[in-house]
């Protein structure tokens, strides 16, 4: 029993939530190898195989992968699959794009989403935006899962010494083509992999408003999150939203600010250790799930909250 | 240009679920049920190309039960030209409805098909990729906006870091985003003109696919319980509450 894993790279650097993905794959049981599919990608298939647990990396260096495009890369995974009982890869933007092609292609279902590993075979994964939790298991040759990062603890990035081998294949569909990129820039931490997140909901009232919130948020080394009304509103970009649609986070603080709490952003939230909210309406749902709630108008309190932290 | 949109049935999501005391499955009787919102969102995209000038004709298909008719009409209510229910009283995994969809492809020959990033009942994410993959399309998923031109469509899309565009060759697939558009409500006359569209009622078999699953489901739980904690009275006692007893800053 061998599991594939396909690395998460981003700027020649591992992705954070390879890590919990290798941390599901070493719970399945086996070996665990992991692919890094990409263009002048050595330095990130050097840093793959120091991943704790990881016993052979595989490197597919060539142009084809370098925009990681579905077309391109399913293939790839799909030649490679054949040796493996599981290839896993995290339930990002990237590898919801390109795994379930992949089960398509080998005539499997899909388990999206995985939050624990019961067996080599079966797997808890929230359904209903976490509303109800679905045990499935699987009778396919070859198990093709995604995993939730928040379900599992990530492994050490150091540590393991995998021997490395490169893969030829070039899979080039010629269907689609990279156009451009606009990616958000923040030197604040990476929202999913943040220890603390500060979100802002309809309550901050416009944009500008959220600065108090950055302010706050770089005094505690948060990321800074928001919810889908937020995001509707126009206040903040898509990247930041937190929800059943948006980003899954479970930091060791959440800090919902101005938030009501509709299931689909608890959906997103509620796994977190410690749940703070500040709304003045007392009657919003989020302080169901809230440790410490506090009824305030957030222009007062999250100044003082700024002096006091 | 012909634009085939997926529709799906699902629980309102409004809805707050509950699981079956039998462990087998979520309590769907006497609920709200709805067309899911990433499928309004797709149809309300194929709309505007046709409004547009882009899409020619829009033919909306659904997998599920009788009752997807429903759906259905309200689809065409929006401005779909004709529909196509693909019956099938059981619960079908995404594989088995990406290869029915596929079947309704090779009939139909859309140049484009949109359906919604992923259904809020099974949160998979995942029937617009594998329709992809079997029908060997290129796919946009995640779409934020959609822009075809001659035989290529642009598809820029949300993802983790930003935003991405693609450039992809017709025919393609395309999931929606939530920012995609915001979709519009089916006027009366128009949900009366709707009744005399055409609905085409399939089955799996007439479409000669298999619909097995190597998935199964052995027991859906209600997710532990969150106990709600205290009422702060001052930010001071927060961040009291913080540093002092759950040591988080």
């Amino acid at each position: 029993m061998t599991t594939l894993v396909i690395a998460e790279h981003e700027n020649g650097a591992i992705a954070p939530a390879t890590l919990n993905t290798v941390a599901a794959a070493t719970k399945i049981g086996g070996d665990v190898h992991v692919l890094v599919a990409g263009q002048n990608v050595a330095a990130v298939g050097e840093a793959a195989a120091k991943i704790a647990g990881v016993s052979k990396v595989l490197v597919a260096d060539n142009a084809a992968y370098e925009h990681q495009l579905p077309e391109n890369v399913a293939p790839l995974v799909v030649e490679l699959a054949s040796a493996y009982s599981h290839v896993l890869a995290a339930a990002t933007s990237n590898g919801k794009n390109i795994l379930p092609r992949v089960a398509a292609h080998l005539d499997v279902d899909q388990i999206s989403e995985i939050i624990s590993v019961e067996s080599a075979d079966t797997f808890k994964r929230p359904i209903y935006a976490g509303n109800a939790i679905s045990t499935v298991q699987s009778s396919a040759a070859v198990k093709v899962i995604t995993v939730r990062a928040t379900g599992f603890d990530a492994v050490a990035a150091e540590g393991g010494s995998a021997s490395v081998e490169a893969v030829s294949a070039a899979h080039d569909a010629g269907k689609s083509s990279f156009v451009s990129e606009e990616l958000a820039k923040s030197d604040r931490p990476e929202l999913t992999a943040a220890k603390i997140v500060v979100s802002g909901g309809r309550g901050m009232q416009n944009g500008d408003n959220f600065k108090h919130l950055y302010t706050l948020a770089d005094k505690l080394g948060a990321a800074v999150g928001a919810s889908r009304a937020a995001v509707d509103a126009g206040f903040v970009p898509n990247d930041m939203q937190v929800g059943q649609t948006g980003k899954i986070v479970a930091p060791q603080l959440y800090i919902a600010v101005g938030i009501s709490g509709a299931i689909q952003h608890l959906a997103g939230m509620k796994d977190s250790k410690v749940i703070v909210a500040i709304n003045k309406d007392e009657e919003a749902p989020i302080f169901q799930v809230a440790d410490y709630g506090l009824v305030a108008d957030l222009f007062e309190a999250i100044p003082e909250l700024e002096k006091l932290v | 240009m012909k634009v085939l949109v997926a529709v799906k049935r699902v629980v309102d999501y409004n809805v707050k679920v509950r699981v079956k005391a039998d462990n087998s499955g979520v309590d769907l009787a006497n609920v709200k049920m709805s067309m899911n919102p990433f499928c309004e969102i797709a149809v309300e995209e194929a709309v505007r190309l046709k409004e547009k000038g882009v899409a020619t004709e829009i033919v909306v298909v659904s997998i599920g039960p009788t009752t997807a008719q429903e759906q259905l009409r309200t689809a065409l209510a929006l401005g779909a030209d004709r529909a196509i229910l693909v019956e099938s009283a059981d619960e079908l995994t995404s594989l088995a409805v990406a290869k029915l969809l596929k079947a309704v492809v090779d009939k139909e020959q859309p140049q484009l098909v949109i359906l919604g990033k992923q259904a809020i009942d099974s949160d998979n994410n995942q029937t617009g990729q594998m329709l992809a993959a079997l029908s060997g399309y290129p796919q946009g998923t995640f779409a934020s906006k959609v822009e075809v031109s001659g035989d290529s469509v642009n598809v820029t899309r949300e993802i983790d870091a930003g935003a991405q565009t693609v450039s992809l060759k017709l025919p393609a697939i395309v999931t929606t985003d939530l920012r995609l558009n915001e979709p519009r409500y089916a006027s009366l006359p128009n949900i009366m003109k709707a009744k005399k569209k055409p609905l085409e009622v399939l089955t799996p078999d007439a479409l000669g696919v298999s619909t097995v699953s190597t998935n199964k489901t052995l027991k859906v739980e209600a997710p532990a319980a969150r106990s709600a904690g205290i009422k702060v009275k001052s930010v001071a006692e927060l961040v009291d509450k913080l540093k002092n007893e759950a040591k988080v800053i």
